[in-house]
């Protein structure tokens, strides 16, 4: 079957024959591979993708399901040039090995969007679901911390 | 493959009539598929059927997400949306996948046994309202048929006053229950305590539910005997996450915190 559904903006087209997830397509027939595949159960959020508004698991989601649904992955988050959420990490050091960075930007895009002013708990909350094997989360949730206090 | 993509519950009833798997959020089936243990060829996807995603008073769809849960439902139900996975899962996750997965560490089944809620599913014939001790028979198990599909969960016209969820895991986000449990209270006294993760189905601690609720003014020693009374009603087992040890003597432990908080 072909899906068809927007994605970053774009019309695209997948071709599905069996029932893998979105990650699958986005990664291996879409030429995505921004979003990770790390655990494919929705612990790690290295997947994690807008899906018609909401952040999920792109791990989670069955490509098939997809068909006239607007899907915005990591690639699609900004324009030309760092995004402020980007730009916060980047300068507080909040990355090291970058394996959990992509689902990390998309989840605090969205955060940021709906909260421009986020306590350290809310962040905290807001990236439950994102996992950094390095440990690396003090310096990440000090970057928001410093993005919030920038935007209030 | 074959994707039914319906927009109405007719259209979504007939599909499961004809063998489709249904796809609500994703959040267990997808784990399945993912892990090559289910490789489903017929599916029908949920989450454009409006029905489902209504909720009217206590009516709650079978597609409501605990996104929305937690942000509106009961106090108790709210409390254990708020646990479920991550903002990710909250997302994507349903109260209708909660109860079909019927996993006995299922967030949203101690609430639901609570208040003893019932399942309304329907098929293309027609539909039943099952109660849950009808509904839940064993470890992911259910009385379901194949060609049924659940379309809502029934609250009770009036819900009790007061109600607290708890649950214990290994950390506070992100983790699935080693023991689950919502303690409600009327103001006149009457209590029900539901669990979960303590037994194949979620359960009522039903005898110490009758001691506490003829008690007014629960005294130290009253609550001593809850606690150890919900102990020995749980029917734990030992598995990868705790032994029946832990669980039997957390739920007793957490029953009677959440008690404590309901009579405040």
């Amino acid at each position: 079957m072909i899906v068809e559904f927007l994605l970053n903006g774009e019309p695209a087209t997948a071709r599905i024959v069996s029932p893998v997830s979105l990650l699958d397509v986005l990664r291996d027939q879409l030429e995505l591979p921004g979003s990770k595949n790390a655990c494919e159960q929705g612990e790690c959020g290295s997947c994690s993708v807008v899906l018609d508004g909401e952040i999920v698991c792109s791990c989670l989601v069955m490509a098939a399901d997809v068909g006239d649904s607007e899907v915005v992955t990591v690639e699609g988050i900004g324009g030309d040039g760092l995004t402020p959420v980007q730009r916060a990490m980047h300068h507080s050091g909040a990355v090291q090995c970058g394996f959990c960075t992509p689902g990390i930007v998309v989840v605090a895009a969205d955060l940021f969007a709906r909260n421009p002013n986020p306590t350290t708990l809310e962040i905290k909350e807001a990236l439950a679901g994102n996992i950094c094997r390095c440990t690396g989360y003090g310096a990440i949730i000090r970057s928001f911390e410093k993005l919030a206090r920038e935007t209030s | 493959m074959h994707f039914h993509h319906p927009t109405t519950l007719a259209d979504a009833t007939q599909a499961v009539a004809e063998g489709a798997t249904p796809l609500a959020g994703g959040t267990d089936l997808m784990v399945e598929v993912n892990f090559r243990h289910r490789r489903p060829e017929h599916v029908v996807g949920l989450r454009k059927v409006e029905e489902l995603g209504a909720w009217e008073g206590n009516r709650i769809g079978a597609g409501v997400t605990w996104r929305r849960l937690e942000h509106g439902g009961p106090q108790a139900l709210a409390e254990a949306a708020r646990t479920v996975g991550s903002p990710q899962i909250r997302n994507a996750g349903t109260i209708g996948g909660n109860v079909v997965t019927a996993s006995p560490a299922g967030d949203g089944l101690p609430f639901l046994v609570a208040v003893d809620a019932k399942v309304e599913v329907m098929s293309a014939e027609g539909g039943r309202l099952v109660p849950w001790d009808v509904f839940f028979v064993g470890v992911k198990k259910t009385t379901l048929a194949a060609d049924e599909l659940v379309t809502a969960i029934h609250l009770p016209e009036s819900l009790p006053e007061r109600q607290a969820f708890g649950k214990v895991g290994v950390r506070s986000a992100m983790v699935i229950a080693t023991v689950g449990c919502v303690v409600t209270r009327t103001d006149d006294g009457k209590t029900t305590v539901g669990l979960g993760s303590v037994g194949p189905t979620p359960l009522r601690a039903s005898r110490a539910e009758e001691m506490i609720s003829s008690v007014t003014r629960p005294t130290e020693s009253d609550l001593a005997e809850f606690q150890k009374m919900v102990s020995d009603e749980a029917r734990p087992i030992t598995d990868h996450r705790s032994t029946e040890e832990y669980r039997r003597h957390a739920v007793g432990v957490l029953a009677r915190r959440l008690l404590e908080r309901c009579l405040r």
